[in-house]
């Protein structure tokens, strides 16, 4: 059962020395509790505690980092089945796999376009997570191919060949771009685990099934290593989503420490050369727990859905995603198009600029900063009001880009239109749709 | 300590729920686990897709719908066979778009004969959707009961607004009803307790738990979703035991991402794969969530669901 951060406090040695990098024994305790620090960052702890926390205050989950500095990922770390419980922590990396035997113009377009796979939205930068170069030739040219697409990309790297010597040649060429090692077996684990202490790289630790997966983790803690993630080589797709849910469960309700590493997927393998399925089979490791995902390609078309639906599924249920406040173009706006207001929730912010979209009238949208409620909510919690509604008009400038003086406002708060009136000097308030979705009928009726 | 593989047995059930009559019926629901969980309890029936099938051609649609659809979108019935022949439906939905009084306005005589035509061409059971006016779905539905009295629809949306009228008509004609509400497990639970309240049996009712696509609030409906099937199988409860239909066709394709040509969002990539992509992964999250039955529109993104899910089963 896992303490609470009073009882991992009652075992500190209450001195406050701050130590441990935080400034208090029931900071840090609280810290514990949380699966936020480990216990071995407290130089003073007795012997007699270690003895009584050291399992209950590792975190359930390790977290693992792939690559060097700007673009290095961090997996792992999470705390719950669902993420009505808490939010997901660190969100799933996605990237995708190139054949070290693909010829030098190959290589570098499939790195140019990882490279290339990156969005805004909602105020996050979405993007490619790594490149894993498969060795299908000999060791130099897998060494070769690595050090190509991890220099054109700039992306972490996966290494993928279960071949103690290709892998050596690989890390001897990237090794200080902390790849991930793609993997031990049963029959070379003496060696690639030898090789990631030799590179202090993470691992990933491969067998049919989780029972003997756990095995070989658990030979490689024994060994030292911590950063492991885990591939329990599923044959059926179906086989991949049972061992993850398990795995999960295993390590987060069982505290059972040998699975309590993230998961590496391959869709591909599983789709068999359909490159939907497999991208339905990525959206499926998303949604329920894969840590890292490997795709055939990293296509835009492929990589922009699931890289949203990532984004979906991490995201803090109790805070929602906001837009950005300002006023938006949409279409190509003049000075005599329509001027609609409504509020910052993301949704709200993605649905009415949708509906004025789908129109196909040019228009700017005011995205008011409602700290991320929806028109009704906000307007009920005071953040949409008429007094920062009017302050939001005047700062944006709109004024001075409009030659007419009519601010549209959502059906939903048609009450606040008087009031709105008398605070906005010189501009004249007009109700609009109730629903998002009469917006274009709205339009194309003032538009004659 | 030795792995072993953590099982979880759960004390709900799904309530099991018919649709359409004679050998064409399918029975959907039934589950005693978390989606595709079958380790931990029986999934007696896989989730089902219903292709959509409109009541008039629709207009705007991007070329990856068109061009795959192709003739058949002007007649319903041809639509249906499609559907069913070619693209191997296991139902088919009849979205009433035309009946929107803000549109076409067609009556609900109009719909009646609509949809007579699409349940005379298939064999499947038919689903049927209004415009989403409370007022005259009410109407059209009533009629659409009447006219296909015993042939067991789904009918919906029924929402807090008009359920009486649609859970009426079910009751009076022999069919199930789609109680829709706003993303919210509190609300779901009470509109299914206020139609068993009508006298309609809790198994002739299937919640639509209001879905966003990808990119446009999934994360909200795959939510409800998963706290509404929690609430069903961990705390047994029975009013959120009944299965989930999500009507997502709709909501993938009116997204920027799924219609964008590449030609105007060129760092998006291929607009065909692109668009049938995020159909793909708003349904197969959806039916991770819980959703029972999925509503879709294009063949392609019917024909990698149907994979994914048995793969999903082969375990």
């Amino acid at each position: 059962m896992a303490l609470t951060g009073l009882d991992i406090f009652k075992q500190m040695p209450k001195t406050n020395c701050g130590d441990c990098g935080v400034p208090t024994c029931l900071a840090f305790a609280m810290k514990l509790a949380q699966g936020g620090a480990e216990l071995e960052q407290c130089p003073h702890v007795s012997e007699e505690a270690r003895a009584v926390l050291g399992e209950a205050a590792t975190p359930p989950m390790r977290g693992v980092t792939v690559g060097m500095g700007e673009n290095a990922f961090t997996v792992g770390e999470e705390t719950v089945l669902f993420r009505h419980d808490k939010t997901f922590v660190n969100p799933c990396a996605i990237g995708a796999s190139v054949d070290s035997g693909a010829g030098d113009a190959e290589l570098d377009a499939m790195a140019a376009a990882a490279k290339a796979a990156a969005f805004e939205r909602v105020q996050q930068h979405l993007a490619c997570g790594f490149v894993a170069v498969r060795s299908t030739a000999d060791a130099a040219r897998f060494a070769l191919a690595a050090a190509r697409v991890g220099e054109a990309s700039g992306l972490p790297l996966v290494l993928v060949s279960e071949d103690p010597e290709h892998m050596t040649a690989a890390l001897d060429a990237v090794g200080t771009a902390h790849p991930l090692i793609c993997a031990a077996t049963a029959d070379n684990a003496d060696a690639m685990i030898a090789l990631a202490q030799k590179h202090s790289c993470p691992l990933v630790i491969r067998a049919a099934g989780l029972a003997a997966v756990s095995e070989l983790t658990e030979k490689a803690a024994a060994a030292g290593l911590k950063d492991l993630i885990i591939d329990s080589s599923p044959a059926t797709s179906g086989v991949a989503l049972r061992d993850q849910v398990f795995a999960r469960r295993a390590a987060l309700k069982g505290k059972f420490a040998a699975l309590g590493y993230p998961v590496i997927a391959f869709p591909g393998e599983l789709a068999k050369g359909d490159e939907m399925l497999e991208a339905v089979f990525a959206a499926v490791g998303v949604a329920k727990y894969a840590s890292i995902i490997v795709l055939s390609g990293p296509e835009a078309w492929r990589m922009l859905p699931l890289l949203v639906l990532r984004q979906n599924i991490y995201t803090d249920p109790q805070r929602p995603m906001q837009a950005e406040s300002k006023v938006y173009e949409i279409g190509a706006p003049g000075s005599d198009s329509p001027f609609f207001i409504t509020t910052n929730f993301s949704l709200t912010y993605f649905i009415v600029s949708s509906e004025i979209e789908a129109s196909k009238i040019s228009a700017r949208l005011g995205v008011v900063d409602s700290e991320g409620l929806s028109v009704l909510t906000a307007w009920a919690a005071g953040k949409f009001v008429p007094e920062r509604i009017a302050k939001f008009v005047r700062d944006s400038g709109v004024a001075e880009v409009l030659s007419h003086r009519n601010v549209i406002i959502p059906g939903a708060v048609a009450q606040i239109s008087g009031e709105l009136d008398e605070e906005l000097d010189g501009w004249n308030v007009v109700v609009g749709p109730y629903e998002a979705a009469d917006i274009p009928a709205f339009m194309k009726a003032r538009a004659g | 300590m030795p792995y072993a593989d953590p099982v979880e047995q759960l004390k709900g059930r799904i309530r099991e729920v018919v649709l359409g009559d004679g050998e064409g019926a399918v029975t959907v629901g039934g589950a005693a686990a978390l989606p595709f969980c079958a380790f931990d309890g029986e999934l007696p029936h896989r989730p089902v897709i219903a292709m959509e099938v409109f009541d008039a051609a629709p207009a705007g649609w991007p070329a990856a719908l068109t061009e795959a659809l192709g003739d058949v979108m002007g007649d319903p019935a041809a639509w249906a066979k499609a559907c069913v022949e070619q693209y191997g439906a296991d139902m088919v939905c009849v979205q009433l778009a035309s009946t929107d009084p803000n549109g076409a306005n067609a009556s609900p005589d109009d719909a009646a004969a609509t949809v007579r035509s699409v349940v005379d061409a298939v064999s499947v059971p038919v689903v049927v959707y209004g415009c989403g006016n409370a007022d005259k779905d009410g109407e059209v539905l009533k009629k659409v009961a009447e006219a296909l009295s015993g042939v067991r629809l789904a009918l919906g949306p029924a929402t807090e607004d008009n359920y009486k009228a649609i859970t009426a008509a079910a009751l009076g004609y022999g069919h199930v009803v789609i109680a829709e509400t706003p993303i919210d497990v509190n609300m779901a639970k009470q509109l299914n307790i206020l139609i068993t309240q009508m006298g309609l049996d809790a198994d002739r009712i299937i919640i639509d738990p209001s879905t966003g696509s990808v990119g446009y609030g999934i994360e909200y409906g795959y939510t409800v979703m998963e706290r509404l099937r929690l609430a069903a199988l961990v705390q047994n409860d029975d009013m959120t035991q009944m299965p989930m239909i999500c009507n997502l066709g709709k909501e993938a394709w009116r997204t920027k991402e799924a219609r964008a040509p590449q030609d105007e969002e060129p760092a998006w990539g291929d607009a065909h794969k692109r668009g049938i992509l995020w159909e793909a992964t708003t349904a197969i999250t959806l039916a991770l969530g819980g959703a029972d039955v999925l509503i879709m529109r294009h063949p392609a993104a019917i024909a990698t669901v149907r994979k994914a899910i048995d793969g999903l089963l082969s375990q």
